[in-house]
Parts: C-alpha cells; sequence; structure tokens
C-alpha cells in the first residue's frame, strides 16, 4: 500500500488514522492478522475500559510472541463476561483459577514451560483492581520477588466492580462506592495512604514495570511489545475507567482516561529494574475538577455548597505526581 | 532397596523417582524435610528435569500447582495443617478443574490452640475437597502410596492426598524400602494430561457455569471417585504385582473374620492397635481391627462387607467434629446403614496425645462390655476439664482456656519437673 510522509498535529501523537501511517507504525490493532485474542460477543458492558484494555493488551502480546502465549485469569468482570458457559471470548489458552491467585498460577504455567523447554511460550497473566491490589497482592509479590518469566497486567478500575462496586484498596480519596457511599461528614472512600503497586513493583526492582490508560492504546501496545522483550517479572498496570462503577457516560471512557493522566491523577511511566525510564507528558494540563465532574462517584464534590477543600486535596495529589514524575516539562 | 532412613527423605526419594517436573514449596512442620529433600535433589540435578519453586504461601503452592499442572507438568507438593487449611480454596479448585497434582499431608493438628503435633484434624477438615485422600498405616505404605498416588491421579484427572502422620511417621527412622526408579519408570508412564493450555490448540479452562450444568459438573466429580473405587485396588494389585508388597487399597482386614468386635482405625495408629488385637486373640477375644486407607472416596461397600457381621464397631479417630463427634463414625454408620450393633466413636490422640497399648486395653475392654459411652475422648483429664469449667461458672472473666488448662497443669505439661 503506498503510503506518504506523514506531518503530526501534535508531535508525539499518532491522533492520526491508521491509514496514513507506514505499516510498520500501524497499530496491532488495525491489523488484518490480529489475533482478535478477546474476541467480540462478551457480555462487558458498553464502553468498558477494561474490555477495551484486554483486548489491545493481549492482541500486541500475541503479536510480540508470534502466538505464542497462555493467558491467566484472575477472577472478575474480565473473567465474568468473557466466559458465560458454554460460550469464551478467549481465542488464547486461557486459565482461570481463583480471585486472589492469578500471579501464582501464572507462574506455575511459566514453570511448567521452563520444565519443558518451552521458553518459546509467554505467560501472561491479569485481573482487576481487586485481583492484583487487594487479594492477589501476595501472589503477585511473591512473583516479581522469585523474577518469574511473566507479564502481569492489571485493568484497574478502582473498584470491585463485578460484585457491585465496592471499594478496594485502590479506590482513592472521596469516590462514592457501596462500601464507601457519599454520605457523612466526608462522603466517599477516605483519604487513605494509597496503594501504588506499580511503585510497589518497582520497588521489587523487576525488569520492567509500566502504566497506561485505554486513552493511549499505541503507547499501550508499545508498552506490552517492551515488557514482552525482557525475561523475568513485569508488570503493567492499565487504567480503566468503568461507567457503570463510575457514573460516567458510555461514550467518555476514553476521555475520562485521558483526563485522568493529563490532570496528573494517573501518571503514565516506564521504568526498568526499578528505575523510571520514560514519563508521557501531559498534553494539555486540566484541573482535577474536568475530571471529577464526568463521574457520577463524586458528584457529591459538587454539590451545593461545592466541597472545595475535598477537591483541593485531590488536586493536592495530582499536583504532587506532576512534581515527583516531572509530567509537565518545564517551558 | 532397603535402607535406613527418615520417612520424610524416603518420601522425598520416592517422589523424586516418580519424576515430577514442578514441585511447590512451603515450609510447615511436620512436612518441611520432605521439600528439603526435594530441592536438594532439584539442586544436585538429580532430580532432573524439575521446577523447585519456593513460593510465600501455601496458597501459592497449590496455585503455582494448578497452573503448572494446567501447562501438562506432573505436580507435587507437601503441607501439613493451617497450611492445607490456608490452601484450602486452591484445593477446591484444583479437583474442581481435575488436575492430577499429588500432595503429601504430613497430618497435624490445627489451631487454636497452636498445636504442631499430629492427629487427622486437618486432612479429614478436607474430606470434601473433592481430592482422593489415602492414609498410611507406616512409613512403607507411605512412600509405596506415592507412586501410586501419581498413577491414580493422572488416570483418573483427579488430585490426590497422600496423608502421613506428622512426625509418627514424617520424622520416623526406620528400614524403608525406597523403591527404585527403575521399576517406577515402569510402573508410572509419563503424563498425559486430559486438558492442557497449549498455543496451538487454545482452550479455556475455568469459565464461569451457571446452573444449567453445575450439577452434572459436580456429579462427575464423584462419578470420578466411585471410578477411583475400581482402579485403587486394580492399582495396588499391579504394585503389589511389580514391587513384591502390599500397599494401598481401599480398607485393609485384620483378623476381621469371625470378630464380634471391630475397631476401624486409619493411619499409623493401626499399628498399635494390631498388637492389642494380637493380645486379645490370645486371650481368646474375637476382636480384630479394620484399616480405611481409601478415606475419599469412602468404600461404602467394603466397609460393610467387613463390619456387617461383628455385634459391634469401634470406630477409632484422631480428629473431632465439633458438634457432633466422629468424621470416620459417621461415614462408617452410613456404610452400615440397616444393619443393627452397637457402634462406639472414640476420639484419640488429638494434637499429639500418644494412643498407648495400655490405653486401648482399657478402651476395648469397655467396649466389650459395652459400658462404653457412645462419643468417648481416650485418656481425656476430667479433672482439668472439671476445674476450667467450673472456672467458667464461678468467675466473670475466668481468661483463655488453653492457658488456664496449662497453668493448672503446671510444669508437668511439658515434662520437666
Amino acid at each position: 500500500m503506498p503510503t506518504q510522509p506523514i506531518k503530526f498535529y501534535q508531535t508525539g501523537s499518532f491522533a492520526v488514522g491508521n491509514r496514513l501511517l507506514g505499516p510498520d507504525q500501524r497499530s496491532v490493532q488495525a491489523d488484518m492478522q490480529r489475533t482478535n485474542s478477546l474476541n467480540s460477543g462478551h457480555r462487558a458492558c458498553q464502553g468498558c475500559g477494561e474490555a477495551l484494555g484486554a483486548r489491545y493488551a493481549l492482541d500486541a502480546a500475541m503479536r510480540a510472541t508470534g502466538n505464542q502465549m497462555i493467558a491467566v485469569n484472575a477472577t472478575g468482570c474480565l473473567e465474568v463476561f468473557s466466559t458465560p458457559y458454554p460460550e469464551t471470548s478467549w481465542q488464547v489458552p486461557w486459565l482461570h483459577s481463583l480471585f486472589g491467585n492469578a500471579p501464582a498460577v501464572a507462574s506455575g504455567v511459566a514453570a511448567a514451560l521452563k520444565v519443558k523447554g518451552r521458553t518459546d511460550v509467554r505467560v501472561v497473566g491479569q485481573g482487576g483492581d481487586g485481583g492484583t491490589v487487594d487479594i492477589g497482592f501476595a501472589c503477585l509479590s511473591g512473583m516479581f520477588e522469585r523474577n518469574d518469566d511473566v507479564l502481569f497486567i492489571c485493568y484497574d478500575n478502582e473498584a470491585y466492580m463485578n460484585t457491585g462496586v465496592q471499594r478496594s484498596g485502590a479506590t482513592p480519596p472521596a469516590a462514592r462506592t457501596m462500601t464507601s457511599q457519599a454520605v457523612g461528614d466526608e462522603p466517599g472512600n477516605v483519604f487513605g495512604q494509597g496503594k501504588n503497586v506499580p511503585l510497589i513493583a518497582m520497588a521489587h526492582e523487576i525488569p520492567y514495570v509500566a502504566t497506561a490508560t485505554v486513552a493511549e492504546l499505541r503507547d499501550l501496545e508499545a508498552k506490552v511489545r517492551r515488557a514482552m522483550e525482557f525475561r523475568g517479572a513485569r508488570y503493567l498496570h492499565v487504567f480503566v475507567p468503568c461507567p457503570l462503577g463510575w457514573g460516567s457516560a458510555p461514550h467518555d471512557t476514553i476521555k475520562v482516561a485521558r483526563l485522568a493522566k493529563e490532570s496528573g491523577l494517573f501518571p503514565v511511566f516506564e521504568a526498568e529494574h526499578g528505575e523510571v525510564t520514560a514519563v508521557s507528558p501531559i498534553r494539555r494540563p486540566v484541573p482535577v475538577e474536568e475530571y471529577l465532574r464526568l463521574q457520577a462517584r463524586y458528584a457529591h464534590l459538587f454539590a451545593d455548597p461545592p466541597r472545595t477543600e475535598t477537591i483541593a486535596r485531590i488536586q493536592a495529589i495530582a499536583d504532587r505526581n506532576i512534581r515527583k514524575f516531572g509530567l509537565v516539562e518545564p517551558s | 532397596m532397603r535402607e535406613q532412613i527418615e520417612g520424610s527423605r524416603a518420601v522425598a526419594h520416592t517422589v523424586a523417582r516418580c519424576r515430577p517436573e514442578v514441585i511447590c514449596a512451603y515450609p510447615i512442620s511436620p512436612q518441611t524435610h520432605i521439600v528439603e529433600e526435594l530441592s536438594r535433589l532439584v539442586k544436585t540435578g538429580e532430580l532432573a528435569p524439575c521446577e523447585f519453586v519456593n513460593v510465600e504461601s501455601e496458597y501459592a503452592a497449590m496455585s503455582v500447582g494448578i497452573g503448572a499442572s494446567a501447562t501438562g507438568a506432573r505436580t507435587y507438593t507437601a503441607t501439613a495443617s493451617q497450611g492445607l487449611l490456608y490452601m484450602t480454596e486452591a484445593l477446591y479448585n484444583a479437583s474442581g478443574l481435575g488436575l492430577p497434582i499429588v500432595m503429601t499431608v504430613a497430618n497435624r493438628a490445627i489451631g487454636a490452640p497452636i498445636n504442631i503435633w499430629n492427629d487427622h484434624g486437618d486432612s479429614m477438615s478436607q474430606r470434601d475437597s473433592g481430592w482422593i485422600q489415602l492414609y498410611a498405616e507406616d512409613n512403607q505404605e507411605a512412600v509405596d502410596l506415592h507412586v501410586q498416588a501419581f498413577r491414580l491421579a493422572e488416570e483418573l484427572s483427579l488430585p490426590v492426598m497422600v496423608c502421613m502422620d506428622g512426625f509418627v511417621l514424617t520424622h520416623a527412622v526406620e528400614p524403608i524400602d525406597v523403591p527404585e526408579a527403575g521399576p517406577v519408570d515402569a510402573f508410572l508412564p509419563p503424563y498425559e494430561p486430559r486438558q492442557v493450555l497449549d498455543p496451538d490448540e487454545p482452550v479455556s479452562i475455568g469459565a464461569m457455569v451457571g446452573p444449567e450444568v453445575f450439577t452434572e459438573v459436580r456429579y462427575l466429580a464423584h462419578a470420578r471417585q466411585m471410578r477411583a473405587l475400581e482402579l485403587i485396588p486394580e492399582v495396588a494389585a499391579e504394585f503389589s504385582a511389580a514391587f513384591g508388597r502390599t500397599a494401598g487399597g481401599l480398607v485393609r482386614p485384620y483378623r476381621c473374620e469371625d470378630a464380634e468386635t471391630i475397631v476401624v482405625a486409619l493411619g499409623s495408629v493401626l499399628g498399635t492397635i494390631k498388637d492389642v488385637v494380637d493380645e486379645l486373640r490370645d486371650a481368646g477375644t474375637r476382636i480384630g481391627v479394620l484399616g480405611v486407607t481409601s478415606f475419599r472416596p469412602f468404600p461404602l461397600e467394603e466397609v460393610r462387607a467387613a463390619l456387617g457381621h461383628a455385634a459391634r464397631v469401634v470406630v477409632l479417630e484422631r480428629a473431632l467434629a465439633v458438634g457432633i463427634g466422629g468424621i470416620v463414625a459417621a461415614n462408617v454408620r452410613m456404610a452400615l446403614s440397616g444393619i443393627h450393633l452397637h457402634g462406639y466413636t472414640v476420639i484419640a490422640g488429638l494434637g499429639g496425645r500418644a494412643i498407648t497399648k495400655a490405653s486401648l486395653h482399657r478402651l476395648f475392654a469397655d467396649a466389650i462390655a459395652d459400658e462404653l459411652e457412645p462419643l468417648t475422648f481416650l485418656d481425656l483429664d476430667r479433672a482439668l476439664v472439671e476445674r476450667e469449667l467450673h472456672r467458667g461458672r464461678t468467675e466473670r472473666r475466668p481468661g483463655p482456656s488453653a492457658e488456664n488448662m496449662m497453668r493448672d497443669l503446671g510444669p508437668t505439661a511439658t515434662g520437666i519437673g
């Protein structure tokens, strides 16, 4: 197919159609040979960020491994909506065991492949934030510590969505869930210490850690590809809005994800062996309010009177991220 | 080759000769010597190819086992007590997925109060987990059962627990014939998984199943254990032919033929009971003992056939179902449905309390005289219990019971002074 050199509208962005790009620059998803690892027909909600993220991540992993891949799944939305019996949306060998053990099961798959001399086959473990940050945390840390040859992907939608939107260790401050309701003196989730698993993964000094959002799917694909260039434990934390749980419009999933990054609330970066190697700079800084206003889980912050102090505390978190990760390039 | 060796080491060497490809290990007494030795064998290359994975919990041990087994690797782990309970969720998962993992359970009490010594409370708590449970009478059988366990597991696509009494067997040094590699290889063909994660033939394993087929899936789990009732004796017979000694099977009757009184038990206590039975037989008492090797599946017909003619049955078990009494006894009663006889449940040897011949003589004499309570706690220190009960009735805040009774007992509890 003939191609023409492209002058990007925004430097460093791929905000152009695939058909204008050279074949080597096109996304995996744009390729007719994509594997549809998570095929159509599953039962995710409209606008599901997790379904989108998983599809891109796994297809990219399939590409990177020459289709030699086994996926292990934690219990959660992704497992439930993809496999209501007798149907399955998975076109890859796929194993679901339990909620809290996906990283260990993935380690077991990797151990079996190693002993059988099938190191050409790679393992991807995946789960939601509950299965990663909370109940699966010990197994995840164990897998990191042993440096097992597993890429674990957390699709973070910041609460237990499969069970009906309850608070997880990844639920942000002030967010309303069914177990951190928007009532009382401090409505929504508490301002705790947080549990930043990408940073915890880095503390294990594993070969590769990255964060991504479904707003930048090329970046997600690139990070999966990069992750597959390493052997050993790798961790990818993907920010995936949940319209149902967050009370955002299904058509705003990409927008919400983009604003999470652009506000500084969700830093997008890469790290190797415990050191940050790259950050995705904020292109158009926005106050957190723009991000929060799109989501009913924060509606109590904008009632009459608005909770400006709470919003300011959330802004302070974003500002700290921006400073810490250098998300805004000095002009 | 027959050698003087610790039970745990003998099990480790036997397991190694079964050529497991993935071994997951997390330490817990009294199982640790097994995985310690296996870790050495893997590291020296004596057991190869094999991946030895040191995990962060028993839950992870079983989970790594699930992943490895689903990828087609022969998989082994070992645990005990709290560790078995900690992996409970994964135990049900492994059996539900039909993964032929073999695990040694070095039987140990479960707390509170914490206690490292032997009883069957741990494995009995997992009797409904879908695992086959085989109980070893002695270290030779423990060793031999492992060889059979891999055969059974892989033929049935079901996980198998080999239960051996912690310390009593695991730490006992005695002459054991550890099976040689050649005969084990002949007995145990390479693992051919029924289901495997393979990029060339992708399958989904562990899908969401609703009411439309869940019952059928569970029925199949039961049907496979029923199939095990046939296979366990077949494999035991084949083992006997190949190795020249008896091990395994469903039940093992000893001097039961004309017995009026039959004792039912599992595990290493069978040796002591047999000694007492011999002495009583010498004195003219018609008594026998039925050892149950396969507790899951439970051989209802064989138990019925062995006990049906007796006048009384004494089930002696090293576990307690709080609120009802016996676990083995409940199963034995099921086997004896419609048969009228005197049935006694004896809870014995909890938390490592020795079951002595003297105690058994007294117990069986009471049973034969039909003077036994339906539920008896062997060698229960009633005075100690009464004192604590009294404290509970008279003091507003009597404090923790276990600690109170230890204090009452004084230094004798530790054997000092």
